[in-house]
Parts: C-alpha cells; structure tokens; sequence
C-alpha cells in the first residue's frame, strides 16, 4: 500500500541518520490503546458545575428582552450569565495578529446574527438542570430579514449582519473590500488566446467531525489563579482570547492540554475557556463547558463554504497563458479566521502552475449563518478542488491527456510565482510521473523527460513587464495599514448603519472595580442576582487596543 | 440501468505553516543528572503524532537514544508559547524550535564530555547510542548520562537549551498582493477509479493511486498514517459531507453521526501510495508537514472521475446520488468519456 521512492531527490537527502526516518512508535501508545491518556474531559473535579447555553432559534434578530426570572429559580441552577457578565464581551480571534476588527460577543445582548447564537449561559449543578432551566428562558425577540447567499450579502440594500462591517464585506488592509492579486494583464492575455474555458464553483459546509467534541474545564487554583483543562489546538492562543475576554492578566491562567481527541481546526475558535472560566470565576467552583454533538454540527464552526469563479485563457498547445478568479468566502456572521483564510488562498493561486497572467478578487462575505472557520486544509482545499477541476476542462477543450496538461503548465524551480516570489523546492511534475507510471497511463515524451529541478527561471523568472492595477472596491474612513486593523474610525456605510451594538462608555479603568474573580473568593448563593455591572465599554472601534496584555501572552513573554 | 467506471487526475500543492508567518514556537530541551532529557513545548498532539515527532528530532539532535528523550507539552506554566498545532506547521515550525534548543543543549553536554575526557569539545562526537567519543578514537568514551552527571555535580553546568522558530510576518500589498507566503511546499497527485451506477446515482470508489511528497519522511508510519486518513477524508468530502445539504439554504443540517453522512470501512478503496522526499531546504531535517494537503487532490480526482464515467459535471459539493441522477437525466442518460482509458498503456492494466 505504501512504498518510499528514495530514488528521487536522492541526492538532496542524507538518508543515514539514526532516529530520523525511523519507523519509531509513538510517545503516548501506551496510554492510548489503554485508553488511559487524559483528555480534558477526564478532569471531571467534585462539585463540577456544567454550563449550557440558551442559542438562537432565529437566523437573524433583534433581542427586546431576556427574561430568566423563571431559569434562575430552576432546580441545581447556580448562576445564569448573559453578555453584561462578561468583562470585555467582544473579540475577534486573530486581534493576536492585529488583523480585523473586533466583532463577536461570547453571548450576544442586542442581536444574533445566525441560529444558534449564544445569548445566556445556564450554570447548573448538572447538565441535566441546565439544559431544563435553558428551556426556561424567555427570550423577546424581533426577527429581522436575513441574508444566506454570499452573493445576494453583498448586493445593496442586503440585511446588514454584521454591523461592524456594515457592506456585509470584510476590508483588506483598511483600502478594498476584498483581496486582490494582480499579476500582468489578464484581459490582454484573453484576447490572444485560443481557447477560453469558464467555470464556476461551489463547495459547501463540512464539519471537522472529531470524535472528541470541543470543551473546557476550568476551576479556580490555589493563589487566585484559575486553572483550564481544554481541548484546544491553540494553548496559548485560546488563553491569551480567555485573557483578553475576562481582562485578566495571563498569569492568572494556567491551561492545560496537549492530548485532543481529533481537531482538523475545529478546535482553534476558544469560545469554551473564557465561559468556563468566568463560570468558575462567579461560582467559585469547578465548571464545564463543552458541546454535544449537534452544537458541534450546527454551531460549531465548520470550514466556510467558498464559491469561485475561474476563467482561463489557453493557446491551441495547452499553454494557459491567463487564469482569472473571482472568490466569495461564506465567513457566516463573523470573521473568526476567513478573512486570513483569503489572504493564505490568494497567496496559492493560481496552483502549482506557472501562468504569466493572473488576477484574483476574493471577498470575505457575512452572511446569516454560523461563522466558519479552520479545517484541514484552510484557505486552499476548496480552491483546490476548483483548479483541478478546471484543469479537466481545459484538458478536455485542447484535446490533451490531463497528466500531460499539468505537467506542461507545472511550476519549476527557479519560475517566478503570481505573488511575485521565486519557486524552490518544487516536486509536482516528478509526483504527476509517478503516479502516470504507476496507473499506466501514456504521457507524452516531453512529459516524461520534464524535472521539477530543469527548464524553470531564466525569462520564467520574471516579473510581468506590465501589470494592470484597479481602485475597484475602494473603501474609505479605515486607517490603511497592512493588514486593516482596528482602532480605525468607523466607515463611511452606504447603507445606514443600524445603532451600534455596545454604547459608548466609560473607559476600561473602571471594570476593575469589579473583576468577577474578587467576587468569586466567596461563592455566591445559589440563587443571587448577577451583580449589575457598569455600563460596557466602547465601542469597537474606540476601544484601545488590549494588545499589550494579549502579545504578552500569544508572543510567549510571560507576565510576572 | 448500468454501473460505469472512470478515472479522474488531479495534482496540487501545498503550503507549510501559517502563510504569512508571524507563528513563532519556542521548545526548552533540559537532561536530568542521568542524562535523560525532557523537551517542554506548548505543542498539541491531536493524534498527529506532535510528541513523537519532536521527540525523534530532539533525540536526532542530541545524539541520544530516542528513550532517553521525553516530550512533555502543553501545561502553560512548564511550557514555553507555541502559536498551535493547525495550518501544517507543527512539525516544520515547532521542529526546528526543538533542533535550536537542542543543540544548545548537546553543546553543554560536549563541553562536560570534554572537560572529563580532557579533549577539545570540538573533537566529540555522539554514536546515537548513549556514548560521547574522540572522532577516530573510539576507546576515548564517555557515557552521555556521565558526562551530564558530571556536568551537574562536578562542573556546576546546566544540560539544557532554548530554541525557538519564527519566520517574520510578512506584508500584503493590497493592490497586487504581493507577499511572502511561505517557506515551503508539499506536492501531491492522485488517480482515482470510481464506478457510477446510473439507476441510483451513487458512486463507489475502487482504488486510488497517488504520489505525494512530504519533504523528508521524519517518521515513515505516522506519514503513512496521515496520507491515509487525508485521502479517506478527501474522499468523504467529494461524496457525503456537509453541514448544509442545500446550501445556500439552511434546511436539512445533520446533528449526528445517522445524518452527517461519511464512508464506512465497506466503502474504503485501496490506497497505493507512492511517498517523494524532496527536503525543504529551512525544514527540519528537511521535513515539511504532510497532515493537511494529504486530502486535497481526492476531491477534484473524484468529481473528474463522476465525469469521465457518466459524462456529468458536477461543481457543486458534495456530489451527492442526487446531483448525478438530476444530470444524468438532464443529459437524457449517462455519456461515459473515459479520456483516462484511452490513454492506458497497453497490457499495463
């Protein structure tokens, strides 16, 4: 079933070495097939307290009132959280990188965006009683229209879903409201070329599918600290977005993890270990969150759908001399990771070809579903499948065996890329070759005499003598940066923009007044109202960054 | 009503580590008195094969035996920042970290190993075995676990090593978006074999076919492991999963395993995998990251094959019995193409 060519690259490869390419067995075997390895659901401490969430039954509406006058008297209910519980309720996952703005609540209190959205947090002795006193809560809400097609988010006068982003698009480094990738003259190239072939392409949904469901045990640790066992792929990421969400310095937060039951970027968004721990923060006890699995299929992120559209312009021989893309990302109601997930995609096309004409326009749409994010192939499986489809086509209008096609147009050695860097390293045409050969089908001579490593660079290695730019898609009022970042003044919307979803306040200072941890020396009674926090902080655009506290912790620079 | 075959190619790419940098990952590699050595990281094993991996590569690095070496990770108060295990970037990025420390590491151990020896450090070398000896003089040795001994109860040295791994963030230009995305790529290309039953409009994968090149096979059974796993999940995305059947519409969504539909082991094909090491040159060992490209070429082979058998292009995913018999029909019954079995070498097949 497997066999190891060492015959190719030999040469770049020293194959004596006494540990490296071994078939050694794996550190944690043991404990595996003895099904003693810990998960984070092993940690399952006395007095544990489980947390389910009351989610929105509505793709899209407004939320009058929260009634939980009848959840919070429910029997073995400790606490029942709503967004005014949480110390800074709105993030966006990739603020460590300073890229987007912030735009998703932990628990959402004017308005959910997709079904399922989390508006109140039941805290019960067990997961039964949760899910009893869930049923218990009143919510008011307004529905309002909403949006499912990405194409149909982006056309004027679409229900905005997202009021940080009010044209229902993401914008790129504070200029455009999509990506772009410009490289020589697509349109001039179209107009030489033999052939045009066209398509368009969908890929849908799809769910990580681990067989561990994502989840969080917190509990508070001896010294003021809490303690977070977690199935997350990010332990630094996931306790840096805890810390941020709870204002809370990162030595106060000691997670744990490592040993995840199956992941494929399902387990990256850390939505389980800020609730758990502000859970344990305001009972004083051990709490659980995690998700069954029909929250891990509908409301878990799932990798997003994308739908591209391709348009290739090919001489009679099977050169593809232009290849164009227009990409739309179904990012869902917030951005989580499709906006960076464009930038990795964009920077792939146009395949592992080298084509001297390419352009690409790729947006990151909201629309009212549940947010995507990472899965095994981030960015670039979906556009995979388009390409070598595409390639088919093509294939197919030239008359050409398709292995022969790839190989023809293969980027090599030393070939300048459409992201206007070199190649190195490359191996596809040796992996086309390998795999004619094995299944028997003929390829050409010239197919077979191709190297990766031979007729690459030279004229291949340089840049367009010519490339059309565009303004299409400018945007105004972001303070332009490289990645687009926050802390820039609101946009000027064509549409108008509904009535931010957090007032403007006072500042920060003041939340420490009353930091739910002091609070949580003493468990409350059972049965006590939630403190009534100050009014909430700014809006997301005034906001000052919290990137001091985060980059402490995501960068590694631990804080006394 | 008939069962047809096709063949479908495809061939891709794929990029190692977050693309545009930015994800650094530290490793602390330290001996205890006997000369065994903990590597702490920040590091997730998703069942990947993280500890395993980083543990061949520390014991590589150190010159010990792969027992002498154990990976403790992801305990935030033990383990240095590691950006995460996601975006093929654990065994490239975190892999290096642990080369870096481990050097630093092996460097105190020669220098102990030299100070006992009464040689220069420089003229050490390790046999893998556990023992530190004079490069062509053999019967100048010292155990690895004595000369750590020494270094900590005679010369007062700490047998220990930092490291850590960043490529630098890279801009956008957002006009032409030039950047720098990443260091390194994997390759992979695939042939699959299908058979199209055009009364029900299901699809049954026969075999499959690949080449993949992962860089340096770090470890020969956990790069088989992935590259079987990815095809199936490959496989399973062209023709059973989602979240949403009717997308764009919401109807329908599974919230189990009855509903959200995957191969069992009956519908497995076998899988003969051909594996091409071309090291990357900034890899570790030249290693790149085979756990998520391993997936993609499965897909558009699929849908390339649903065509060659039965003359239907589907482009929407997953192609579903649904979408084939709704083209079948629209087509007034199946046009097999078979490009793939004209091509065939004769006697071959």
């Amino acid at each position: 079933m497997i066999e190891f060519r060492k015959e190719f690259f030999a040469d770049e490869r020293d194959d004596n070495l006494n540990e490296i390419g071994k078939p050694t067995r794996r550190q944690d075997i043991l404990g595996h097939v003895t099904g003693r390895s810990p998960y984070f659901d092993d940690h399952l401490f006395e007095g544990l307290l489980h947390i389910r969430c009351v989610r929105s039954p509505h793709h899209h509406a407004r939320i009058r009132r929260i009634d939980t006058s009848v959840a919070d008297k429910m029997p073995g209910v400790m606490r029942v959280l709503t967004g005014k519980d949480v110390p800074l309720n709105l993030n966006t996952l990739l603020s460590l990188l300073d890229f987007g703005l912030d735009d998703e609540p932990l628990l959402s209190e004017t308005k959910v965006a997709y079904k399922g959205e989390p508006v109140v947090a039941i805290i019960a002795e067990t997961e039964a009683q949760a899910r009893a006193a869930v049923a218990k809560v009143k919510v008011d809400w307004e529905v309002l229209p909403h949006v499912l097609d990405v194409e149909d988010a982006i056309k004027p006068g679409a229900p905005v879903v997202c009021d940080v982003y009010p044209t229902n698009k993401f914008i790129y480094h504070g200029k455009f409201d999509h990506q772009k990738l410009r490289f020589g003259d697509v349109e001039e190239a179209f107009a030489k070329a033999d052939h045009t072939v066209e398509g368009r392409y969908q890929m849908s949904p799809i769910e990580q599918a681990p067989m561990e469901t994502c989840g969080a045990i917190a509990a508070p640790e001896i010294n003021d600290r809490f303690v977070c066992y977690t199935s997350t792929q990010g332990l630094f990421f996931s306790l840096g977005t805890a810390a941020k969400l709870l204002t809370m310095p990162s030595s106060r937060l000691h997670f744990i993890g490592g040993t995840v039951g199956g992941g494929f970027g399902g387990k990256v968004d850390s939505m389980h270990e800020p609730l758990a721990i502000l859970g344990a923060m305001l009972t004083g006890r051990p709490c659980k969150y995690a998700w069954d699995r029909e929250e891990e299929m509908q409301v878990g992120a799932p990798r997003g759908a994308e739908r591209w559209y391709i348009k290739d312009g090919v001489m009679g021989d099977g050169r593809i001399i232009a290849r164009k893309f227009t990409g739309y990302f179904d990012s869902g109601a917030y951005t989580r990771l499709s906006s960076y997930a464009i930038i990795k995609g964009v920077g792939h096309l146009p395949g592992p070809y080298t084509i001297p004409n390419v352009y690409a326009d790729v947006y990151c749409v909201y629309t009212n579903r549940t947010p995507a994010t990472a899965m095994r192939g981030f960015g670039i499986t979906g556009v995979d499948f388009s390409i070598e489809v595409h390639m088919d086509k093509v294939a197919e209008t030239v008359g050409m065996n398709p292995v022969d096609l790839r190989i023809l147009n293969s980027y090599r050695d030393g070939d300048m890329k459409a992201h206007r860097r070199l190649a190195k390293n490359c191996a596809l045409i040796e992996c086309c070759q390998v795999v004619a050969e094995k299944a028997g089908i003929d390829i050409s001579p010239a197919s077979r005499a191709a190297a990766s490593m031979r007729d690459g660079g030279g004229e291949r290695a340089n840049l367009p003598t010519r490339t059309a730019t565009d303004q299409n898609g400018a945007v105004s009022g972001y303070r332009p940066s490289n990645y687009g970042r926050k802390g820039a003044k609101p946009p000027s919307p064509t549409a108008p923009v509904p009535q931010p979803a957090y007032a403007a306040a006072p500042g920060q200072g003041q939340r420490a007044a009353v930091l739910p941890h002091q609070a949580a020396q003493v468990p409350p009674a059972p049965h006590a109202p939630a403190p009534v926090p100050p009014p909430v902080a700014a809006t997301a655009m005034d906001t000052p960054r919290h990137g001091a506290l985060r980059f402490s912790s995501l960068s590694g620079f631990r804080r006394r | 009503m008939a069962l047809h075959r096709g063949r479908g190619f495809a061939s891709i790419n794929y990029p190692i580590g977050m693309n545009l940098g930015g994800d650094p990952s530290q490793a602390l590699v330290h001996s205890n008195p006997d000369g065994k050595f903990t590597v702490a990281l920040s590091s997730i094993d998703l069942g990947q094969g993280m500890k395993s991996v980083t543990r061949q590569i520390a014991a590589e690095t150190l010159g010990i035996p792969v027992a002498d070496v154990y990976v403790d990770t992801a305990d935030s108060d033990t383990g240095p920042h590691c950006m995460g295990s996601f975006a093929s970037r654990g065994t490239h990025r975190v892999g290096n970290a642990v080369i870096q420390a481990a050097q630093e590491a092996r460097a105190v151990m020669l220098e102990a190993a030299a100070e006992e020896l009464e040689v220069d450090a420089s003229d050490l070398v390790t046999d893998g075995r556990g023992n530190i000896h004079v490069k062509g003089a053999p019967s100048r040795t010292i155990t690895t676990m004595a000369a750590c001994q020494a270094a900590q109860f005679k010369q007062g040295k700490t047998v220990s090593g930092r490291g850590i791994f960043l490529i630098p963030l890279s801009e956008v230009d957002p006009d032409t978006g030039e950047m720098t995305p990443v260091s390194c790529f994997a390759h992979a290309a695939l042939i699959v074999e299908i058979e199209v039953d055009d009364e029900t409009g299901e699809v049954a994968v026969l075999d499959m076919q690949s080449a993949y090149e992962v860089g340096r096979a770090l470890n020969p059974k956990l790069v088989e492991q992935q590259l079987i796993g990815g095809a199936w999940m490959g496989m399973s995305h062209a023709l059973w999963e989602t979240t949403e059947p009717y997308y764009p519409d919401r109807s329908h969504g599974p919230v189990d395993f009855n509903h959200y539909l995957m191969p069992g082991p009956g519908d497995l094909a076998p899988h003969h995998i051909s594996v091409l090491e071309r090291p990357a040159p900034d890899g570790p060992f030249g290693g790149k990251g085979p756990g998520e490209m391993c997936a993609n070429p499965v897909l558009p082979a699929v849908a390339n094959a649903v065509y060659d058998a039965v003359g239907v292009r589907i482009d929407d995913l997953p192609i579903t019995p649904e979408k084939i018999l709704r083209g079948i029909r629209a087509m007034g019954g199946a046009k097999p193409r078979l490009r793939l079995a004209k091509m065939q070498v004769t006697g071959v097949r």
